[in-house]
């Protein structure tokens, strides 16, 4: 899979909040393991300082007297170092906890946050897949969960730590001696100074660089997913050129986006040597000056504590940009995470039900009987209708961006067991209404009721566990074949899946297939011909075994083999039900109860095929092909 | 594999041998710096001798400044032969690839080449630029900072014959434990992509049949692995920082005795012994330096390999460059022509094909799917060779022209079609770069694509990446007036119309017969209703030829073509 890169996130709005909000959502539950974190750091932090003053210790306290007394005896010094074995082991373990809690409490956010994220992406309203890019949403699971984790289970650590060694190391400095600490101080002034500007200028180019990135990764994917038309229009050379232009070009940008983030490191290195030396010069004339006071452990001390600063400095530095980025990145997290869900204030259920003396009464067992259970909200009890499949749409206007009407007061009706079949021109709506009766989107005015209730009071899934649906581009999962078919319904037996698939004309081919109904699908169901995919979704919906069935008949061409089978299986599954077709089969609008004709959103004709093609209209032109509709 | 590779390098080479070299004076300077300072230490410190410090503190800032200079030129060098060598590699994938045949086409999958121009040069380029700049680096510092420790602590050096031995265990240990889980964490996040994919494109199914708690039981799942190996391998993860200190710290503590004994009996100064404090970190960072780039190479090796088998990819077509430079007239003739995909051992697709097309007619082609009529109109513009027998464009061999004069005189409007990102126009120029805007308009009305017109841009109108803005309908007409563009000899159209309705499909062919005169038009189709007022209708059958004939004929004699026009007319004849 090769997805474009995306540009590199662009800045946090609210970095403050955002950081507080992924705080929060990371160590909330975890306060005694922070703790515990905590702790381990300064422990570590303290054991680090320490560790660098041992020179100091070794040199003034052990080197210097034995050579003053000429005894030769270590073992003092010995003891001392049983002493500092002991403060190290005590580091060590101490970074070893702390490390190993946040492994566990970082994987715990994580897992956390990408769930939320997915069932948030369940719960979205249909028109928020219209609105959004895929390759976007894509990214927030992809891109953006992956520096926020990097974040969470290193940054934050890291900084936090650094953060900490540098306060103690810091006072440890002002302890040894404060003239070298003042000029300890200018010289990491200086080299921040360097390396923000140097920062800047590297994150400038690399954002440069992923603009040119992407633009030849859009190139290549471009040229490669359409190689074949290349050659059928002589267009090589050509390609060639361009690419070999934008190809260029982004060299050009890369080599100097990798110079300025490669220098960094020998400058702050030398800038550190430099340090080193006025350090070493300032801390000789320091040691002459007082006459050996402040002795030359305490500069070897400084020396070394003076690494344990800037190093660290160097480090939260550098963490800084990367940490705004995946703030950005959280944010964009959060933002999809507090998308609206899809509204559902139905309260109508779907229940089994059974009928006792003539009276439905709702049941636990499937009785094969639905029922509405409709509580009323004037307190008047509770009412069961009986599932049948009656549909009615009355004065119905819809808009899917408020203000561009794309249904205008459209009326119909279908009686349990009937057939309504749309045909007009693309974009003349079709879809559109079979998209409003499973309230895939909400109707701006008017009613559509189902068996006498207003859909709008039906509970979603359950309105939609109703209506069966075969969309014209037939989307299947992966997985065997058999769990595609049964996505229709989840307890289905084997029995009923090659029920269904029989019924769908599915059976033939599958058993055919190398492992017949456990053969697995990879990306989309690749391998298997349009029309097979179709008799896939036909079953898939057979196995629902909904009493209302919306149809999109697919366009797509298919071999008339197959064409006849899936013609069949969908007759098949037709009948007996409610059906709403987009038809695009001649047979399948012939055999239809009532035909509409739609145009620009309004019904324009209604009528039986013989009807209708009596009374010469657009339906009669439509189908002898003389005249566009549009 | 690196001798392939190396090829890519060309002009980039003095960049990239110099880059070591400024690598290794940095490393010379970087070395040198904590024996200088020991120095200052031991003679001018102690013996508070100003003008050593001085002398030497000069030295020192000499050192780092021609160290920081080794260092920017290491970087521009180095990322100028990385990036350098980078597009070179790109070039020579790209333009290697332009001169794929059809044939070599099939062989990778779009998404694999795409990989390979992509991700695989970007893990090359990571690994060829590690190689220039850290694979000499951090061995380079490694070698110095022992001959460095020898030369200042003598006998010291013997705490690393410890230590190191104890780090290249641990480092090898990690690697093999950690790598695995690596790898199926990789697989699981391929798996949950795919997983949050399929609901991005299916989510309307999803929703349709309820079934979002399904779906997040999946992710769930995905997640959870996720999750638990990740667990796995950072719990090794967070070994690395206390194992690594615990050998410093041990080798600290053994220095610091050793190092007091040596300095007591004046073996060493007290600066020296510092100095070996500093080397012994440079020693051990080298060493897990050695250790990632390891990892990194052994990583950027699958890449490596992925990109040389598509340069070793041989392109399958001789191209003719010195053929026949135009195409005469519009006429084909097959004579018994044999075609398979790859070669004489695999079964034929097309067997012994005779036909014969007069320059202008309109020919359509039915056949169910499998049946050869991709693959039939293929052999006219040379897409693939014949096996056997010849193809015949304008009375000659297609193997008799010159490839792209072949191509300019056939044009295919392909059944998978593209358009590309950018306007109308400029898609529209790809048939011919110099046509005129009132060709491109005839082109697009003849195509019947006139909501061209009627949109505010016109010809300028925004192609977004793959022609997604426009609906299928739409983009199969601007493909054909595209091949229009060309004003073709012969034009095919494989499945061309599918995404049309009956009507407008009806209007594009009348177009064509009024206004593409002198061209042979060849139209492949699953609607009888496409092809019935044709001169020729060909029936193929697993690849033989049924029959050829009108309507009439075929209605009166074909049983195939009789259950098709049932099946799709209803069993009567309404055109």
């Amino acid at each position: 899979m090769a997805k474009i890169k995306k540009l590199p996130p662009q800045k946090a709005k609210d970095p403050k909040k955002t950081f507080k909000r992924l705080f929060k959502e990371v160590f909330g539950g975890n306060k005694l393991k922070l703790t515990f974190v905590i702790i381990s750091i300064i422990i570590s932090a303290l054991s680090t300082v320490y560790i660098s003053t041992l020179l100091k210790t070794l040199i003034d306290d052990f080197i210097t007297p034995i050579i003053k007394s000429g005894t030769f005896d270590f073992s003092p010094l010995l003891r001392a170092m049983a002493g500092w074995a002991v403060i190290m082991v005590v580091g060590v373990v101490a970074s070893y906890i702390q490390g190993r809690i946040m492994v566990t409490i970082a994987q715990d956010a994580l897992l956390r946050i990408r769930n939320k994220m997915f069932s948030k992406l369940e719960r979205l309203p249909i028109s928020y897949f219209d609105t959004h890019q895929h390759g976007q949403i894509m990214s927030r699971f992809t891109n953006d969960a992956d520096t926020l984790q990097q974040m969470i289970s290193q940054s934050i650590v890291s900084v936090l730590s650094s953060g900490l060694t540098i306060i103690f190391v810091f006072i440890a400095l002002l302890l040894n001696s404060w003239v070298l600490t003042i000029l300890i101080v200018l010289t990491v002034i200086v080299m921040m100074k360097i390396t923000k500007t140097i920062g800047s200028k590297s994150s400038k180019n690399f954002a440069f660089q992923q603009k040119n990135l992407a633009k030849v990764n859009g190139y290549i994917e471009e040229m490669m997913s359409g190689s074949k038309v290349v050659k059928v229009f002589n267009y090589e050379d050509q390609s060639k050129k361009e690419f070999d232009k934008i190809n260029e070009e982004l060299c050009s940008t890369m080599t100097k986006a990798n110079t300025y983030s490669f220098i960094m490191g020998p400058i702050i290195n030398n800038i550190g040597n430099l340090q080193y030396v006025i350090l070493v010069f300032a801390g000789s004339l320091l040691s002459i000056i007082t006459g050996g006071a402040y002795s030359v452990g305490s500069l070897a001390a400084f020396l070394q504590l003076s690494k344990s600063f800037t190093n660290p400095l160097g480090q939260v530095a550098q963490q800084v940009n990367f940490f705004l980025q995946a703030l950005a990145g959280a944010e964009r997290i959060f933002e999809l995470l507090d998308e609206e869900d899809e509204k559902d204030n139905g309260y109508v259920t779907l229940v089994n039900a059974k009928n006792v003396d003539g009276v439905l009464t709702e049941c636990k067992e499937r009785t094969g009987l639905w029922a509405w259970k409709h509580p009323h909200t004037d307190g008047s009890g509770i009412t069961y209708t009986p599932l049948k499949g009656d549909i009615v749409m009355s004065e119905v206007d819809f808009a899917y961006v408020e203000g561009k009407t794309v249904l205008k007061d459209v009326s119909l009706y279908a009686h349990p067991g009937e057939k309504i079949a749309f045909v007009g021109a693309t974009g003349a709506g079709k879809t559109t209404i079979t998209n409003l009766l499973n309230r895939f989107y909400d109707i701006q005015d008017g009613k559509i009721r189902f068996d006498g209730i207003n859909i709008n009071k039906i509970k979603k899934s359950d309105l939609r566990r109703s209506l069966g649906v075969i969309l014209q581009d037939t989307h299947l999962f992966t997985g065997t074949i058999r769990d595609n078919i049964r996505f229709g319904k989840l307890d289905a037996t084997d029995e009923e899946i090659i029920k269904a698939a029989k019924l769908a004309n599915a059976h033939d081919f599958i058993m055919m297939m190398k492992d017949g109904y456990d053969t697995m699908l990879n990306n989309d169901g690749e391998g298997l011909s349009q029309g097979q995919r179709q008799l896939i979704a036909i079953a898939r919906a057979a196995v629902a075994d909904p009493p209302v069935l919306v149809m999109d008949e697919a366009t797509s061409s298919i071999d008339t083999h197959t064409e006849s089978l899936v013609q069949e299986g969908m007759d098949r599954l037709m009948e007996g039900r409610t059906v709403f077709v987009i038809a695009h089969r001649l047979s399948t609008v012939r055999n239809s109860n009532c035909i509409m004709v739609l145009d620009h959103g309004s019904i324009i004709e209604r009528g039986t095929h013989d009807s209708l093609l009596a009374e010469k209209g657009v339906y009669y032109h439509l189908y002898t092909g003389a005249f566009e509709l549009s | 594999m690196i001798k392939k590779l190396s090829k890519s390098i060309r002009e980039y080479k003095t960049t990239a041998l110099l880059t070591p070299l400024y690598m290794i004076g940095e490393v010379a300077m970087e070395v040198l710096i904590p024996t200088l300072m020991a120095l200052i230490i031991d003679n001018g410190v102690y013996n508070s001798d100003i003008s050593y410090i001085v002398k030497l503190s000069i030295l020192i800032v000499v050192a780092a400044i021609l160290s920081m200079a080794f260092g920017i030129m290491g970087a521009k060098s180095g990322s100028k032969a990385s990036c350098g060598f980078a597009k070179n590699l790109r070039h020579d994938l790209f333009h290697h690839i332009q001169d794929f045949s059809f044939k070599n086409i099939d062989s990778f999958s779009t998404s694999s080449l795409i990989t390979r121009l992509t991700t695989d040069v970007q893990n090359v380029q990571q690994a060829f630029q590690m190689i220039i700049r850290i694979c000499f680096r951090a061995p380079i510092m490694f070698i110095f900072a022992i001959i460095m420790v020898v030369h200042n602590g003598g006998t010291l050096v013997a705490v690393f014959a410890v230590a190191i031995p104890v780090l290249i265990i641990f480092c090898a240990l990690f690697i093999k434990k950690v790598f695995p889980i690596f790898n199926r964490i990789f697989k699981h996040y391929d798996k949950l992509n795919r997983v949050v994919e399929e609901n991005l494109t299916g989510i309307r199914t999803v929703k349709a049949y309820v079934r979002e708690e399904l779906e997040k039981e999946k992710f769930d799942a995905s997640s959870s692995a996720i999750h638990d190996d990740f667990v796995k391998a950072q719990k090794m993860l967070v070994l690395i920082n206390p194992v690594v200190q615990s050998v410093s710290y041990a080798c600290i503590l053994a220095i610091c005795y050793l190092g007091a004994r040596l300095i007591s009996v004046g073996d060493m100064g007290t600066g020296e012994l510092m100095s070996v404090f500093t080397y012994t970190m440079q020693i051990l960072s080298s060493l897990i330096m050695i250790a990632m780039i390891l990892v990194q190479l052994s990583m950027s090796k699958a890449s490596a390999e992925r990109i040389i088998e598509v340069l070793e990819a041989k392109p399958e077509m001789e191209l003719n460059e010195n053929g026949l430079k135009s195409v005469e007239d519009g006429s084909v003739v097959f004579e018994h022509t044999n075609f398979s995909y790859s070669g004489k051992d695999t079964p034929l697709v097309l067997h012994d094909i005779n036909l014969e097309i007069k320059s202008g007619e309109m020919v359509g082609i039915l056949g169910s799917t499998g049946s050869g009529k991709s693959s039939l109109i293929s052999l006219i513009a040379r897409l693939y060779d014949v096996t056997s027998g010849s193809v015949k464009v304008g009375g000659h061999d297609v193997r008799d022209y010159d490839i792209k004069a072949l191509r300019d005189g056939v044009s295919v409007v392909l059944q998978k079609n593209t358009l590309f990102s950018g306007t109308v126009r400029s898609n529209l120029l790809w048939g011919n770069e110099s046509a005129s805007d009132e060709e491109l308009t005839w082109a697009l009305k003849s195509a019947n694509a006139d909501f061209v017109f009627t949109s505010k841009d016109g010809l300028d109108t925004v192609v977004e990446q793959g022609g997604n803005n426009f609906s299928g309908g739409q983009k199969q007409r601007l493909c054909i007036a595209r091949a229009l563009v060309k004003k073709p000899k012969v034009l095919i159209f494989d499945d061309s119309t599918s995404a049309v309705d009956t009507a407008t499909d009806f209007a594009i062919r009348s177009a064509l017969r009024r206004d593409v005169k002198n061209c042979t038009k060849i139209i492949i189709a699953q609607r009888v209703n496409s092809v019935m007022d044709a001169d020729k209708i060909v029936i193929l059958e697993n690849g033989y030829i049924d029959d050829v004939g009108t309507h009439d004929e075929l209605l009166s004699r074909n049983k195939t073509y009789q259950d098709l026009v049932k099946v799709q007319l209803g069993g009567k004849d309404n055109g």
